[in-house]
């Protein structure tokens, strides 16, 4: 309603820049999954290139955040709440850049039937990581509103269960399949569907930061 | 040998400084967002500056209750306070330097056969159980708009906390302020009946007689606050940061207005010229002004099953039991020291009349020094040689 106490410090810009980090990761994911599943080599190495930078990016301004933290001994009663929350959010880039790394490392065969649920599960890992953004986001300037974007991390979560139980029973009631093929993908699919997981139990700590910290 | 007498007042700012530093600062010191000496040197600075510029009014109020008239007496009156404070403390009671100073005065009383000022001590005890309620509806009302405001403008993390810092950097300046204006007259005020000063100028600045006491006990209380306070900060800070930082701050603010209001003559002289009810200046518990505030905020987040009512008992107990033990061991005291000692402990009325009367030029009268409030009676006599 009223933003016109809106003078950023250095830190609020680095957490910005760092939950940005973030997001972009989140979509570069899905660009180099997409390119992967497409046959679009060229494109998906440029996704991989970029999501390592962004990765070196995000450590950097994580350092940096817990630093200023530490030597200006600001936020003391929430310091411990936001180291935690910067870590779970780092731990998703992470997962991001390993995940598009597996695919690059291990260059897994998909099926063209497979290739519509594996886009589905990135882009639903991806919105349940964009909703805990927006709830990081909220929770440094406006924890009324936090729950506005907490609710859409448990609704991803769900749907990329959903789509991961669907993906991985239509694995291994395929047809002409290996064993070791099934196992390989189904592991795969699992590892992306663990990233929504995450930003679940990443959502549920941050709701009791929420109590700790609301008027 | 007055400046032997005054030891015992010396000794209670001390513990004053030591022990209620820690309402003013504790929160912000505790939580680390001010450093001790950032928090020690203000604090010292603007007790210095309450106690000597509007220390007077609650000392008035004070003096009314009883004034003590001879200097062996007032040693024995603020030492017995200070012995029943330690004594107290030591048996885990809550306990207001406030509350046993005036049992200690009514204890001087009953031993001289001077009269309790029914009225004066009414107005006292009032005090007393008003001071922690007012302070927790000022604690309500400055929470809320604390929390309209910042939820209305959406203040970022991390520019709530630059706030909060300052918030309560200059609560606790003022908090240091109202403590000075407010407590000077438990460590001082039975001294100033008795005490031998002139006016004294120092810098171009000239003090009166009892600014000057003033002066003494402010510094008495600022090394109280230099070399004991840290560790009562970080155990009361410790407790009272279990609130939020928003909570913490008001929570100084609002104790720090509550000294004020008890305190401010300036305050008090308005509402008189608008007709208003004035509001008594009394010395009141810096200590029991924080748990209202916190209570206050308790009530408003949690409802009544937040109000611990084992610390209410223990105020409520403290009401009663510490000037009660105060004037207890004042009385004893007074005894010892007169019959073992043979100190004069108190002038008997007719020898008080006396010096009245045979008072030559170049005495001062100390406590007609202090401004008095428009209503105040002229009943303070006592005069002494310089």
């Amino acid at each position: 309603m009223f933003n016109i106490i809106n003078r950023k410090t250095g830190i609020e810009e680095e957490i910005n820049a760092f939950l940005d980090q973030v997001s972009q990761s989140g979509l570069l994911f899905r660009k180099g999954v997409r390119a992967f599943l497409e046959g679009k080599y060229p494109c998906f190495e440029k996704a991989l290139a970029d999501i390592s930078d962004i990765e070196h990016r995000g450590d950097a301004l994580k350092r940096s955040i817990i630093e200023h933290l530490h030597t200006k001994t600001l936020i003391p009663e929430s310091r411990g709440d936001v180291l935690e929350l910067l870590e779970s959010m780092d731990s998703l880039l992470d997962r991001f850049k390993g995940a598009l790394w597996r695919f690059e490392i291990e260059r897994p065969g998909i099926d063209s039937a497979f290739t519509g649920d594996f886009s589905d599960l990135a882009d639903g890992v991806v919105e349940a990581v964009e909703a805990m953004v927006s709830s990081c986001r909220a929770f440094f300037t406006d924890t009324a509103h936090v729950r506005d974007h907490l609710h859409k991390v448990s609704f991803w979560e769900t749907e990329c269960d959903q789509i991961s139980v669907r993906l991985r029973t239509a694995l291994f009631r395929k047809e002409g399949m290996r064993l070791s093929h099934r196992m390989h993908l189904s592991d795969l699919v699992r590892h992306m569907e663990k990233i929504s997981d995450r930003a679940e139990d990443a959502a549920d700590r941050m709701s009791v930061y929420v109590i700790k910290r609301s008027l | 040998m007055f400046a032997f007498f005054l030891t015992s007042g010396i000794f209670l700012g001390w513990s004053l400084g030591a022990n209620d530093a820690s309402n003013v600062f504790g929160t912000a010191v505790a939580s680390r967002m001010i450093r001790f000496r950032t928090a020690a040197i203000c604090c010292s600075i603007f007790v210095i500056i309450g106690a000597v510029i509007s220390g007077a009014g609650a000392s008035h109020t004070l003096g009314k209750l009883g004034a003590v008239n001879a200097v062996a007496g007032a040693f024995i009156t603020a030492f017995s306070a200070a012995l029943s404070v330690y004594l107290m403390t030591k048996a885990g009671f809550p306990v207001s330097t406030s509350q046993a100073i005036v049992g200690a005065i009514v204890g001087w009383n009953l031993f001289s056969g001077f009269p309790v000022e029914t009225g004066a001590l009414v107005k006292i005890t009032m005090t007393w159980l008003i001071c922690p309620i007012l302070s927790g509806v000022i604690g309500i009302v400055l929470y809320r708009i604390s929390a309209r405001v910042i939820t209305s403008f959406r203040v970022h993390m991390f520019t709530l906390d630059r706030y909060t810092r300052w918030s309560l950097l200059v609560a606790g300046i003022f908090g240091s302020y109202s403590l000075g204006a407010n407590n000077i007259a438990n460590v001082m005020g039975v001294f100033l009946p008795v005490a031998p000063f002139g006016p004294v100028t120092v810098a171009g600045i000239t003090l009166s007689p009892a600014q000057l006491l003033f002066l003494i006990g402010g510094l008495a209380i600022a090394l109280g606050v230099m070399t004991y306070s840290k560790r009562v900060m970080m155990t009361v800070g410790a407790g009272i940061v279990e609130l939020s930082p928003v909570a913490a701050c008001v929570v100084v603010w609002a104790h720090s207005i509550v000294l004020f209001l008890f305190s401010s003559q300036a305050l008090e002289a308005f509402l008189r010229s608008h007709g208003l009810p004035t509001i008594p200046l009394v010395p009141v518990s810096s200590s029991q002004a924080v748990v209202g505030a916190v209570m206050g905020i308790g009530l408003l987040k949690n409802g009544i099953r937040s109000i611990k009512w084992k610390m209410v008992g223990g105020i409520a107990a403290g009401w009663v039991t510490t000037p009660v033990i105060a004037a207890l061991v004042c009385f004893i005291s007074l005894f010892f020291f007169q019959n073992v000692f043979q100190q004069t402990v108190y002038l008997p009325r007719k020898a008080e009349a006396r010096v009245e009367q045979a008072r030559p030029a170049g005495e001062i009268n100390l406590l007609s020094q202090i401004p008095v409030s428009p209503s105040g009676e002229a009943r303070y006599t006592l005069t002494h040689t310089k």
